[in-house]
């Protein structure tokens, strides 16, 4: 197929752009195949507005007359506002961009025909392989291996080719385990906490089913996790109501009696279409600019968007101290394993280990914890707080972690290495990207899409000099200590820079940003100065001293 | 002095505590823990003292302060308990003004910095900035000895076109005598703010002289023929005090005014509006939503958002439309103060300086005769007259902070800190109802003055973000009154709720290193000299190496040779520090506390947050 066919009108003159709290502009108006470019001609100011097909979430038109109006609605929340002279001009684009944006096939979308304007120095698909966590982990400890037992995907489809499971549990157990787990995730190593060599599994349900199936194998592949005398702690993402309402379709939870040695907490973090119509309702909060104070609090609450942050937060700090503090092993799922135990799992690492607060930690945790582990991100993200298809797929997981983690950010603000532009950052990319990172579902979907040949990756453009110093937090100074939010509501704060964005002028908080910045420049040029001044004046002391003694 | 007394975390579950020994003294409540560190808590500070029914570890004893501190101790036995309880009651309430603590606070100054000190904010010096007296404005002493209102300061701004007689017959028709007066005036504009109370026009009653007021005040401002008269009230409420023979103005008497009311709540509805907030930000245990719909109930953000959009209001009328505005409310010493001043601040960065601040607190609020003693109940008294209003306008400068990071010369903690002694009754400035109160009180003689006392610990209150440049002097602030912008007030509310706020403070953080910065500057100077001296000095010593062979041997043999690199000002290690960062702070860490007790099968917690099954 040709996006010659889809674009029915290229090129559209006399366009007026509407945003926010910006002056209207005219100019041109292109479509592309991958990109809605808007260029005003203006000599003083010229300006160029470039728009992936793929971040168009949706698309209204209206007319006045013969002058038609597109509002295009995007996944990172942007509105903005094309007034297109010429009905028949504006439907053609119209349903010119609202094919290009809805394309079904994969290999279509931008990331397949972006080419890098810059230099790749160092290739982003080879930043963050599991044999390289692996070598960590075996400095440390020889109780785990590397198991190559879904090498072809041939196990669990959802999991990556490689995993880490306990040495003393051999491949053979490890296809039994699999039967008895939905999607076949068995229990895998998700994080080892060196202090006190706890470890943190995660997987999705047994599959218990009525009649209370059991697995020898899957109880000793557990059990293997603990020393000792220990117990642990089994947290399921699930209320124990709907915990017990799977059995019936086949899922199920541990029973005490096969797994004496493990405690089961049942934290309730919702799933999918609760979590979408949080968002939604979230964000046309945030978009009515006219009601009163009571009308945006309360719907402020409806969306509830905020009671799932703190529900997740509660969850990981749960998971988190049960390693740390009671030193115990914990097992994380829920039902696929797929959504919120990553939140769970991924959060309680933010907590626990000081690397993942890095930059290049933090990336190595998405890869880990999201990516490999099987995040279905292209189900997730294919739409965001403006659709109006009821498909029941979608929903903001990986948003509701990012916003626990700028949450954090908020309180530890000096133990990140990275702002919360970083964050916002991947946000975007997640939904909209040139980028193959965030394409697919899972790995097996990754490697029959060849998105390493065939596209580039996000990191190699991240991890780039240029890129990394936006992302960098200049407070930041490497804190080795476990951190522990505060889950208090009035702790808890609307992510603005990503719900309020488009919603506020923001120049006055940006400028002070700006101004902070310079205030920790200046520190660290002053102090190096200071620096310098002394050890000549101690080089002076030495060499006078060094004449005397001639 | 009672010991083993417990001091139990307010939000905790577990009823974590520590123990310690609580003192009483003749100013203070003293509770000094096992790891000897002191908590201090003012008599005056305290707002409540409850006694809860016997526990089996003690006599539960809630002391609730009027800077939101609540602290809940356990007495072992239950008489200690019951002195303590009645021995507080008697403390925080004072019945004469001159068992202040202020009367009794000694902060070692001697009578010339004490006047000096009460010397510091001059209203005359401050009109004269805003440019009064002119051709238009003139000092009037019609309320030299208080004879014309009492609530009033001595010195007034009038229209010079207002003689005595209009004035002595508006403050007739003016509820409490509180006729029209300048508050602000703003030079280039020429447009004036000017206040007063609820005229006494009943269903009809009309006034010749304070018509006449109006009118010189609106003549008195070349760039426009009419003026906005704003009643903060509800409309409501303005029209059911006709009924009392008070009410507003009727446009038709009045030539060439604009009528409009802005609706802020009275006294009353504040209170309970505070009330009401505190409830739900004191629940343990809270969750989100009851958060945000007990936030919601409470109101109290749609207040502040009243209050701020009623100056936004006011300051169009001046800036945009150069027209004069006559601003009253009831008795025009709440809503009416609030609008003037925040207005004054919007439209004048004079006041977004720390000084300035000061002027605009003694002008609008402490000399026009906001009843601090009544709103804050400095002395046993009517308990309807408590009210808010004054949190509110620091509330309300709060939010602009937050929106204008860099037009402010000074932080949150001023604010926090000006609002503490509000209501501490240490300084001298906030006693009493209005002036003329505090002059038979001889405040100034026998009290100290805050401001001095700000002052000197300056740094601690300067925002290292402030930009002077920001808003050139009379250029208006215009904030973003959309909803979103008004947040909960965490560091008023929880101030003293250190487990909620981020364990690491970027303002501080900052605040140290531009203090750290200057000092490096001056490292820096310091040094430069020291090597330049040290080259003429060098030189001056080869030059005499060559003339002889022999000399005495250099000073600097005697300073070690050897320099290591070393951290420069420690300051920081103190502000990075994650304090209380534990689980033990925070809410979460109750629940494996509990099944960490090997228990019963099903768990279920206060909460219901998580059923176990174990």
């Amino acid at each position: 197929m040709e996006f010659a066919e889809l674009i029915k009108t290229p090129r559209a003159d006399n366009v007026v752009l509407h945003r926010p709290f910006y002056p209207a502009v005219e100019g041109t108006l292109c479509l592309t195949g991958h990109h809605l470019i808007f260029s005003s001609r203006r000599q003083d100011n010229a300006e160029e507005l470039w728009l992936l097909h793929s971040n168009i979430d949706s698309i209204e038109k209206r007319f006045v007359g013969s002058l038609g109006t597109i509002i295009i609605k995007c996944k990172d929340l942007r509105i903005i506002q094309l007034d297109i002279p010429g009905m028949e001009e504006c439907l053609n684009i119209a349903s010119s961009i609202e094919a290009l944006s809805t394309l079904d096939s994969v290999t279509l979308m931008y990331p397949f025909f972006y080419r890098p304007m810059f230099e790749i120095i160092e290739d982003g698909w080879r930043s963050f392989l599991p044999d390289q966590e692996f070598e960590l982990l075996s400095s440390v400890t020889d109780e785990w291996r590397l198991s190559c037992i879904n090498k072809e995907f041939s196990v669990c489809p959802s999991y990556p080719p490689v995993v880490i499971v306990p040495k003393s549990i051999d491949d053979e157990a490890l296809r039994k385990v699999a039967m008895f787990r939905h999607g076949s995730r068995f229990p895998v190593l998700s994080y080892y906490h060196k202090k006190n060599g706890m470890v943190m599994m995660r997987s999705s349900q047994p599959l218990t089913g009525t009649n209370g199936r059991r697995c020898k194998e899957d109880e000793k592949l557990i059990n293997a996790t603990l020393r000792p005398g220990k117990r642990g702690y089994i947290i399921d993402t699930r209320s124990l109501n709907v915990a017990q309402q799977a059995r019936a379709k086949g899922g199920g939870f541990e029973q005490e009696a096969h797994y004496p040695q493990w405690r089961r907490i049942h934290k309730c973090i919702e799933r999918f279409n609760i979590l979408q119509e949080s968002l939604i309702k979230l964000v046309e909060a945030c978009n009515d600019q006219s009601h009163n104070m009571d009308r945006w609090l309360s719907k402020l609450e409806a969306s509830n968007w905020l009671t799932h942050i703190k529900e997740i937060l509660t969850a990981a700090c749960l998971a988190a101290q049960c390693i740390d503090r009671e030193g115990a092993s914990v097992l994380v799922h829920g039902t696929e394993g797929t959504d919120s135990t990553l939140q769970v799992t991924s959060l309680a690492q933010i907590i626990l280990d000081p690397r993942c607060r890095t930059i290049r930690g933090f990336e190595s945790l998405v890869v880990r914890e999201w990516l490999q582990a099987g995040h279905p991100f292209q189900q997730r993200c294919a739409q965001s707080a403006y659709s109006n298809s009821k498909q029941k797929w979608e929903a903001p997981v990986f948003l509701l972690f990012l916003d626990c983690v700028w949450q954090i950010l908020r309180q530890f603000p000096c133990s990140f290495e990275f702002n919360e532009q970083f964050l916002i950052m991947l946000f975007e990319h997640a939904y909209a990207s040139q980028f193959g990172t965030f394409l697919g579902n899972n790995e097996n979907e990754r490697s029959k899409l060849k998105l390493l040949q065939k596209t580039m990756s996000l990191w190699s453009w991240v991890n780039r000099s240029e890129e990394l110093s936006k992302f960098q937090n200049p407070l930041f100074e490497a804190n080795s200590l476990v951190i522990w939010p505060s889950v208090a509501p009035q702790s808890l704060q609307l992510w603005e820079g990503v719900f309020l964005r488009w919603n506020r002028p923001s120049k006055f908080l940006d400028e002070a940003h700006e101004e902070m910045i310079s205030i920790i420049k200046y520190n660290k040029e002053l102090q190096a100065k200071v620096n310098a001044l002394r050890r000549q004046l101690a080089e002076m002391e030495t060499d006078d001293r060094m004449q005397e003694n001639l | 002095q009672v010991e083993q007394v417990k001091l139990l975390d307010r939000f905790s579950a577990s009823n974590k505590s520590l123990t310690g020994t609580l003192y009483l003294t003749a100013t203070h409540l003293l509770f000094i823990d096992s790891s000897q560190r002191e908590t201090w808590i003012l008599h005056h500070h305290i707002a409540a003292v409850e006694k809860l029914p016997l526990t089996t570890s003690g006599c539960p004893l809630v002391i609730q302060c009027k800077n939101f501190r609540i602290v809940h101790f356990v007495v072992p036995r239950e008489r200690d308990c019951h002195d303590i309880y009645n021995s507080l009651l008697q403390l925080s309430r004072t019945a004469k003004y001159e068992e202040l603590y202020a009367f009794s606070y000694n902060p070692k100054q001697n009578e010339s910095e004490q006047v000096k000190g009460w010397q510091l904010i001059d209203l005359a010096e401050e009109y004269k900035r805003m440019g009064v007296p002119n051709a238009n404005w003139q000092l009037s002493d019609a309320n030299r000895d208080y004879k014309i209102c009492e609530t009033y300061p001595r010195e007034l701004y009038v229209p010079r076109t207002a003689s005595k007689p209009i004035i002595v017959g508006s403050s007739k028709f003016r509820s409490k005598g509180r006729f029209p007066v300048l508050s602000y005036y703003h030079k280039n504009k020429e447009a004036a703010i000017c206040r007063c109370s609820q005229p006494l026009s009943g269903f009809s009653a009309r006034c010749l002289e304070d018509e006449h007021m109006l009118q010189a005040i609106s003549k008195a401002n070349p760039s426009n023929r009419y003026m906005y008269v704003m009643d903060t009230r509800p409309k409501l409420n303005a029209m059911a005090n006709r009924a009392a023979g008070k009410g507003y103005e009727n446009e038709d008497n009045y030539s060439n005014i604009r009528f409009q009311f802005v609706g802020i709540e009275n006294i009353h509805v504040m209170r309970s509006s505070l009330q009401k907030l505190l409830e739900v930000s004191g629940t343990k245990g809270l969750s989100v939503n009851d958060f945000l719909s007990g936030l919601e109930n409470s109101g109290w953000l749609r207040h502040i958002k009243a209050v701020l959009d009623a100056a936004v209001f006011l300051v169009k009328a001046i800036a945009v439309e150069s027209a004069s505005v006559l601003v009253h409310c009831s008795d025009g010493w709440d809503r009416t103060s609030q609008v003037c001043s925040l207005g004054a601040l919007l439209l004048d960065s004079y006041y977004r300086t720390i000084k300035g601040f000061m002027v605009l607190i003694e002008k609008d609020w402490i000399s026009f005769g906001h009843k601090f003693s009544d709103r804050c109940c400095q002395l046993d008294g009517d308990p309807k007259e408590i009210s808010p209003v004054f949190t509110q306008f620091l509330e309300s400068v709060w939010n602009l902070t937050e929106q204008f990071p860099q037009a402010f010369e000074y932080n949150e903690a001023f604010l926090l800190q000006i609002h503490e002694h509000v209501h501490s009754c240490q300084f001298g400035n906030f006693l009493g109802n209005c002036q003329k109160e505090r002059e038979e009180l001889k405040l100034k003689e026998k009290t100290y003055s805050l401001w001095p006392f700000l002052l000197g610990e300056r740094k601690k209150y300067q925002n290292p973000l402030y930009n002077p440049d920001f808003s050139p002097e009379l250029t208006l602030l215009e904030p973003n009154t959309v909803s979103f912008n008004f947040k909960f007030w965490r560091n008023m509310y929880h101030q003293f709720d250190r487990s909620m706020h981020p364990r690491q403070s970027v303002s501080n953080l900052i605040m140290n290193m531009s203090e750290q910065n200057k000092q490096l500057e001056e490292d820096i100077k310091e040094l430069e000299a020291k090597i330049k001296r040290r080259n003429g000095q060098s030189d001056a010593v080869l030059l005499k190496e060559n003339q002889q062979s022999a000399h005495p041997a250099p000073m600097a043999l005697k300073t070690p040779p050897c320099f290591k690199e070393q951290p420069l000002i420690p300051v920081n290690d103190a502000v990075r520090t994650i304090e209380g960062s534990n689980t033990a702070d925070n809410r979460y860490s109750e629940l494996v506390a509990e099944f960490s007790k090997a228990e019963p099968a099903v768990v279920s917690l206060e909460y219901g947050v998580a059923r176990m099954t174990c």
